[in-house]
């Protein structure tokens, strides 16, 4: 019965917050660029997930020559969640890991994220579910950080 | 133990119904990445331009929140309850504490066939044919940071059902201080010429998504390889160049996540990138990047040899940009065309 109490009031609190939840989940901060990478990645850490690599998009843009803003992608994940996923399900191997897109606009960064609940449909096993709640959780936990950085 | 929890839960509940919902931290968690910090734009419309929000009424801003406009980035809020929608629009009136005005429902009568020259003569150079509005997405990589604002897409079912004919004879008539827009009566024409205009953007149809049945296509592309694991990764670079993509990086799909060395040597992942397309694809919406740079994984499980890519097409919905579908219809047909040619 406490559990069950516990459990519902959580999901309460989940559901009060995220109401509106979206494909897309985006935040915006006016950390700098630099500063707003770090904030992230250290966010991301305290939450208990891996940054696996940062991929520097604009760099890439620039080196061919076209004009660009600061643009990194960053994958993330946590290892075990990610190694028993793609185990049990290889169709998922396209979408891991995770990925968050980091990009300027003016003074302002933003974050770009799919919402990790578009991936459950994916997984047939109920309790795998769970995995992607957990991440969407986080994600938004991580991206309130984020909007609350200065 | 069990009466704490069941307090709290009652007292939660409650709090649900009753508090009144912060429009400011409503407006952080949902529009702001958009619209920018206090509504100053962005990837969106900046909302407290005052020549903006003064000329709109709440309904028209809260019906926009509802619908959205399909296929142009805005999603429909569907979730919102009237409570928090209000709460969004109350605290976009404070920029300017300006009053909302409000306009006449009633819907206006003109000559839609004259409407549709002058249009033609004094619209369609920022909106576009038929109103289709202007390109890009803001002041990101398509468009300059000078520009306020993207001539919006009149057409757009989101806008009509937003927006009554005084209100948008209102904006003709006055245009919009501090944008491309003009004061149509500035330029020479008459109330009615102005009503003939109103009633010919009344009559655009909704444009259609290229492909926005998302049960029509795979979540992932697959193919089987005829060939061993290392052969197929050979044939697939060669492929990736053959199709004019410059291969970043070939790793394994677990790098960065377990000591190096003890990676999964059968999960390999090729990183690929053509630049102009991506430049292209990143000025039609910023936040596409997110499934970018291209790439391919390559496994071998059970004794076959798989290739593997996510499928754009179906993706392409999460940005609700409909000039993003061509892009994305284009990419999935490159990565067919790879996986295909790779594995002839």
């Amino acid at each position: 019965m406490k559990l069950f109490l516990s459990k519902t009031l959580l999901l309460c609190l989940f559901i009060s917050t995220h109401a509106a939840a979206s494909d897309l989940i985006m935040a915006r901060s006016t950390l700098s660029f630099s500063e707003a990478m770090t904030n992230l990645q250290v966010s991301l850490k305290e939450h208990g997930y891996t940054v696996a690599r940062v991929q520097r998009i604009d760099v890439g843009l620039t080196g061919m020559g076209y004009k660009t803003d600061m643009y990194r992608i960053v994958f993330v994940g946590k290892a075990d969640e990610i190694k028993y996923l793609v185990n049990k399900y290889p169709q998922m191997i396209p979408y891991m890991p995770p990925k968050v897109s980091v990009f300027a606009e003016g003074g302002d960064t933003l974050l770009v994220t799919a919402n990790p609940s578009l991936f459950a449909h994916m997984v047939d096993d109920e309790k795998d579910k769970v995995i992607f709640e957990r991440w969407e959780s986080d994600v938004y936990s991580v991206f309130d950080d984020f909007r609350r950085a200065e | 133990m069990v009466r704490f929890l069941l307090f709290f839960f009652l007292l939660f509940s409650t709090g649900l119904a009753s508090a009144a919902p912060d429009g400011r931290a409503l407006f952080n968690q949902h529009c702001a990445a958009c619209h920018g910090t206090e509504g100053r734009g962005g990837v969106g419309v900046p909302l407290s331009l005052p020549a903006f929000i003064n000329s709109v009424s709440d309904e028209y801003l809260k019906r926009t929140i509802r619908h959205g406009r399909p296929g142009r980035i805005m999603p429909a809020f569907t979730r919102l309850s009237d409570a928090q929608v209000n709460a969004i629009v109350t605290y976009a009136r404070s920029w300017t504490m300006v009053p909302a005005v409000e306009f006449n429902p009633a819907p206006i009568a003109g000559d839609r066939e004259n409407g549709k020259v002058l249009f033609g003569q004094h619209c369609a150079q920022c909106h576009g044919d038929d109103g289709k509005g202007g390109k890009g997405t803001g002041v990101t990589f398509s468009r300059e940071r000078d520009l306020p604002i993207i001539a919006p897409a009149l057409n757009n079912s989101g806008f009509l059902a937003s927006a009554s004919d005084t209100m948008i004879k209102n904006t003709v008539m006055h245009g919009r201080e501090g944008t491309p827009m003009a004061s149509m009566l500035q330029v020479g024409l008459k109330e009615q010429e102005i009503n003939d205009l109103v009633s010919y953007i009344r009559s655009f149809q909704e444009r259609d998504s290229v492909d926005s049945d998302d049960d029509e296509n795979e979540t992932v592309i697959m193919v089987e390889s005829p060939y061993d694991f290392d052969e197929t990764i050979e044939s697939l670079k060669t492929e990736i160049a053959n199709n004019n993509f410059k291969l970043i990086r070939t790793d394994y799909l677990e790098h960065g996540f377990v000591e190096e060395g003890k990676e999964n040597k059968k999960q390999v992942v090729l990183h690929f990138c053509n630049f102009n397309f991506l430049y292209q694809a990143l000025a039609i919406d910023p936040r596409v990047g997110l499934f970018l740079p291209c790439r391919i994984t390559v496994i071998e499980q059970d004794d076959k040899v798989l290739l593997m890519t996510i499928n754009p097409m179906r993706l392409s919905h999460l940005f609700n940009n409909y000039d993003l579908d061509e892009a994305c219809k284009k990419m999935t047909e490159l990565y067919k065309a790879i996986l295909e040619d790779a594995t002839l």
